[in-house]
């Protein structure tokens, strides 16, 4: 067996698409199984069942799902609820939600109709990254075998009506957040709105919204199946359950693979993904959660482990779980000069700090990346980042700052090496050239 | 009401509030870009930032924090100092640092706030952002390189202004604000953005390079470009008006203008009369002030009194018209008319002929009905009043007249007065609403008032007003016409009215008060013009007796709601021009029938004992006398033809306005003709 978790307990049992992915497939591997009995339950059963079984959303921030759920009204009105289902993934290095879109949907349409009735809305939108083309055709044919089979829609068999639709994005990093995902979803400009007010309270078209990662919503189908305490089970108290791992960069098997929270990066790396490319030793760093968290060198990759507390404690973050890997060979500085890019180029423009400040980062590492930089300059991009961090309307910002930080944090010593060999290197030069004004 | 805390100090707020009000009661400046009173919240500068407690460990935006009953709010700790120097930091990075060059320096924001928040030097080596200019129209200036992205300008067109024509392209560093295709902003309220933008990357185009504004002599005043009476301030540098700007007049204007009100200004430097001028053979000949007064006092002597007319025109101050009154009525004279345009209101209750919901009080209505108007082209800030009550969602309008494109959505009831007689007995969706409104109102525009049909209008609107149990508003167009109607300036007993004045044979002598929007095609009397440009009625002139304009004399002015309110003079009367008033008193004593007036002050005393209402500045009745809807007109056949708006080119209305390049200009790219001309 590799990695800790037994196959009996994976509830994602068509994640590399071997098996059908349609409807019959997927009850065949336990969908739709005894759904009708969990709506029937009352919202607050499923809200206490979730909140019991430690689920935090897997979109990266980690919020309590059955808290999050029981933020949204106790009472319907003639102000619909909706559930929106961030779909829009995105970032860097996480590819985890797109297994579930083409290789397992009815899951997460299980999951849809379970928590539309544990917030009492009648309709879900599934908002669907631009680029997954593929995704949304597989996501839109399952839905319709879903309708077809009155597992959704109005009078369902089920007994609760709900509706499954579909908007597809027009393929932006920044809409990945839930305020800028709603506005782009309303067919706006996808820029992030003030909160408050909260999507629960205003959310889409201003009536009471939740948006849910697509792992979170797929997996609570199986959680109230097989029980609060069963997910509860795995993992630490406060970092339950299992969840998808990806892993890309400097390995031998880069996969996504699903495991349970609390795994070791070592055996996360060396079980799963085949081991890092020449070697545990030849290990320089890992990024553990998606492109915005900061690095942990190697040297802390023994003890780590994938929980939202010890990778926070390591000053860095469980993140959506998707992490990069970088061997001995990797040029760091270069690879978060190109994050920086990123989000230079993913910022909306909306506010200052990160319209002026990303681009302002990126120019500084690119330079830092060949070298051409002054040491104090190394001063100033930290002060420029934390300039950002914390002082922008969504969380960008801070996810453009924090790769920098994780770099400096750890690897400053190559930086600084590499500004004082390209001016070694350059001092002949300077000379000669005020020798010939 | 809820108490909060700024820097340790308590301060009771009222509930709603934001963070920053909250800081602003406290006696705290917050700085600010984006943030303002008027538009909508977008919290993009981040320059308001505050520490907030309860609330997460990082500074918050205070524009768009709601205060909290208990909060405990930071503006000065080192947090909240490093935040706002790092956002001006990177406000300034890209920005070009040429206030030397640039026309908003001495009145630019982020100059100031620079001053409290920025470095000494730029940490910022690279390359700046360069950003090219946008075409906004002969008035918006572009310099878009200098912009910060506050979208202030954005939020207005689209909020207040009503048209979609202003926004922001593009993300990240490389978002611009721009106009669709280089289209020029169609919007009437257009350059209150060059006010808003709290750089200089929209000023004003008439007035580049013109001034600086430590240079300028300010003066505040009222507007008399339109009947509202908008509170302005005239920057004057010399002899001079260079610009008109705003000022905050919560009752009238809120804090926008017009485009005309702001750059009609350049037409007081054009055209205008700055001497006396006497016809002779046919030619005008330069005169002096001597020769051209006892011309007209032999004609006023030689002439009977029943022969003579006067006609006030629409710019008209209304100490003029009094002293006009004063001379020619105790002159026996009865044929005056302050009314151009021939409306058929004036005798009877004050009442019958203001706007008496009041500017202000108009957004309380839930249901306005307009007959005959157009608010967009006859009073712009009067239409963002009511589009602002239409956007919160508590307006209806009804509009019985031109179907024009007024920023907000209406009913159209029909297109002649013919709709308002059966409105009573109609069983339409607007009408039942109309039933149950509970401040409804009608809006009657002077297009429905200066027809053949008027009368009838007049009577049906009056008995639709009375079934429907409506406030009665007249929104008048001319600056001067409230104040010449309060003052009884119309004709008495036997008199003529202007359009009878005018006719073929309708008099022998004829004094034009600055009546410009006349026809004298027909008349064949002896004109004399006291006026302040070459237009119509110095064109048709025997005697031209050079006057004041509206920024070059002190005055009162009577807005279409019955606010009387000063104007000051900002710079001096043209070469030999003279008060209008003080003309007249001259010409009185060659008359012989001496006014018993020396100074403006006495001919005030004057005018205030005999017509108290004008005693009253800036006040207008909260509650006005009930209006006695069977004494309005009188009932008569409706015609079918189509009511018109009073204003046909919105630019162009009146002398001053049509002697201006800019407005000549706008109504050019508003009609088309310059981009046919451009292809």
């Amino acid at each position: 067996m590799a990695g800790i978790l037994a196959d009996k307990d994976r509830i994602f049992l068509n994640l590399y698409g071997q098996h059908d992915w349609t409807l019959e497939g997927a009850k065949s591997r336990g969908a739709w199984n005894g759904t009708k009995d969990i709506v029937a339950q009352t919202p607050e059963w499923i809200c206490d069942q979730i909140k019991a079984s430690g689920l935090r959303g897997r979109g990266g921030a980690g919020f309590a799902t059955g808290l999050k759920w029981t933020f949204m009204p106790k009472q319907e009105s003639e102000r619909p609820h909706y559930l929106l289902v961030n779909a829009d993934e995105s970032e860097p290095g996480a590819c985890k939600d797109r297994e579930i879109l083409r290789n397992d949907p009815h899951l997460l349409i299980e999951g849809c109709l379970i928590a539309c009735r544990a917030m009492r809305s009648h309709q879900a939108y599934i908002y669907i990254r631009g680029e997954y083309v593929h995704e949304r055709e597989r996501l839109t044919a399952a839905i319709k075998q879903a309708y077809d089979a009155k597992l959704i829609g109005k009078g369902n068999i089920h007994g609760w009506d709900c509706d499954v639709g579909i908007q597809h994005g027009g393929g932006a990093y920044v809409c990945g957040d839930e305020t800028a995902l709603m506005e782009s979803f309303e067919g706006k400009k996808g820029q992030p709105r003030l909160k408050p007010p909260f999507p629960a309270g205003a959310g889409i078209y201003g009536c009471p919204t939740t948006v849910n990662n697509v792992e979170t919503i797929s997996v609570v189908g199986t959680i109230l199946r097989r029980g609060a305490e069963w997910f509860a089970g795995f993992g630490t108290e406060k970092s339950t359950g299992t969840k998808l791992f990806a892993g890309s960069g400097h390995l031998n098997k880069p996969c996504v693979v699903e495991d349970a929270v609390g795994i070791s990066v070592k055996q996360l790396i060396e079980d799963h993904f085949g081991g890092v490319r020449g070697g545990w030793s030849n290990l320089k760093a890992v990024i553990p959660g998606g492109i915005s968290v900061r690095m942990i060198p190697a040297d802390q990759c023994d003890e780590a482990i994938m929980t939202y507390e010890d990778l926070a404690a390591r000053g860095s973050g469980l993140g959506t779980g998707t992490m990069i890997v970088f061997d001995k060979d990797a040029d760091l500085v270069k690879a978060i000069a190109r994050a920086s890019y990123f989000y230079k180029h993913e910022s909306c423009g909306q506010c200052t700090p990160c319209r002026e400040g990303t681009g302002w980062m990126w120019r500084v590492m690119e330079r830092m990346a060949t070298g051409e930089a002054e040491m104090s300059e190394i001063d100033m991009l930290l002060d420029v980042a934390s300039q950002v961090e914390g002082h922008t309307i969504c969380g960008l910002g801070d996810a453009a700052a924090w790769p920098i930080q994780g770099l400096f944090r750890h690897f400053r010593h190559e930086v600084e090496e590499r500004i004082t060999n390209y001016r070694a290197r350059r001092g002949s030069y300077a000379g000669a050239s005020i020798a010939a004004e | 009401m809820p108490i909060a805390k700024v820097d340790g100090v308590e301060v009771e707020f009222e509930a709603g509030m934001n963070v920053l009000q909250v800081c602003e009661l406290a006696g705290k400046e917050i700085p600010r870009f984006c943030y303002h009173e008027r538009l909508s919240i977008a919290g993009n500068c981040r320059m308001c930032l505050v520490e907030v407690k309860p609330g997460p460990p990082k500074p918050q935006a205070s524009c768009a924090l709601p205060a909290a009953e208990g909060q405990e709010i930071f503006t000065d700790t080192p947090m909240v100092k490093k935040a706002r120097h790092g956002v001006m930091e990177f406000l300034l990075i890209n920005h070009p640092l040429d206030c030397p060059i640039c026309d908003q320096g001495g009145e630019c924001d982020l100059q100031d706030q620079a001053m409290g928040y920025g470095r000494d030097d730029s940490r910022y080596a690279l390359n700046k952002r360069a950003v090219e200019e946008k075409h906004m129209g002969p008035l918006i200036k572009t310099v878009m390189t200098r912009c910060i992205q506050c979208t202030r300008c954005v939020r207005f067109i689209t909020e207040v202004a009503g048209v979609p024509d202003i926004g922001l392209i593009s993300r990240g560093e490389d978002v611009e604000i721009t106009t669709y295709l280089d289209k020029a902003v169609a919007s009437e309220l257009s350059a209150n953005v060059i006010d808003l933008c709290p750089v200089g990357a929209l000023t004003s185009k008439p007035y580049a390079f013109n001034a600086r504004p430590w240079e300028l002599k300010k003066t505040e005043s009222v507007d008399v470009m339109d009947a509202l009476g908008s509170a302005i301030r005239v920057d004057a540098r010399g002899p001079a008006v260079l610009r008109v700007l705003p000022r905050i007049n919560e009752a009238v204007n809120e804090e926008w203008i017009s485009d005309k009100t702001r750059y009609a200004v350049d037409g007081l430097g054009r055209q205008r009369l700055d001497r006396p001028y006497v016809r002779e053979n046919g030619k005008l000949k330069p005169a002096t002030w001597a020769e051209a007064l006892d011309v007209v006092a032999a004609r006023i002597k030689a002439t009977s009194p029943d022969r003579i007319g006067v006609i006030a025109g629409d710019l008209q101050d209304a100490e003029s018209m009094k002293a006009a009154l004063d001379l020619f009525g105790g002159l026996g004279v009865k044929s005056l008319d302050c009314r151009q345009d021939g409306m058929v209101l004036g005798d009877g209750q004050r009442e019958s002929w203001l706007f008496n919901s009041s500017i202000q009080g108009i957004e309380d209505a839930d249901f306005v009905l307009l007959v005959g108007s157009n608010p967009r082209l006859e009073a712009p800030v009067l239409n963002a009043r009511l589009r602002k009550r239409w956007l919160a969602g508590a307006l209806q309008v009804g509009v019985i007249g031109p179907q024009a494109d007024l920023t907000y959505s209406y009913t159209h009831l029909g297109d002649g007065a013919s709709a308002l007689a059966g409105l009573a007995k109609s069983k339409s969706d607007f009408v039942t609403g109309l039933k149950a409104a509970k401040k409804p109102a009608i809006i009657v525009g002077a297009g429905a008032l200066t027809r053949a049909d008027s009368a009838a209008v007049l009577a049906a609107a009056a008995g639709v007003a009375k079934t429907f149990g409506m406030t009665w508003n007249v929104l008048h167009t001319a600056a001067s016409r409230v104040g010449g109607l309060d003052l009884g300036f119309v004709p008495g007993e036997g008199g003529k009215t202007a359009g009878e004045l005018v006719a073929k044979g309708g008099a022998d002598l004829l004094v034009l008060l600055g009546a410009d929007e006349i026809d004298l095609k027909q008349t064949d009397a002896f004109v004399v013009y006291l006026g302040t440009h070459g237009d119509a009625g110095a064109h048709r002139a025997d005697v031209i007796l050079p006057g004041a304009a509206y920024t070059e004399k002190n005055g009162l002015y009577v807005n279409t709601e019955g606010r009387v309110q000063m104007g000051f003079r900002a710079v001096f009367p043209k070469g030999e021009a003279r008060e209008d008033w003080a003309i007249l008193r001259a010409l009185s004593e060659r008359v012989g029938a001496k006014l018993p007036y020396d100074s403006l002050d006495e001919l005030r005393g004057k005018l205030f004992a005999e017509h108290p209402s004008f005693g009253r500045i800036g006040y207008v009745a909260e509650t006005p006398a009930a209006v006695d809807f069977a004494a309005l007109g009188r009932k008569g056949d409706l015609s079918d033809t189509p009511l018109w708006s009073a204003v046909a080119n919105f630019y162009l209305t009146n002398p001053i306005a049509r002697a201006s390049v800019t407005m000549a200009e706008c109504a050019q790219t508003a009609s088309g003709a310059a981009k046919i001309a451009a292809e």
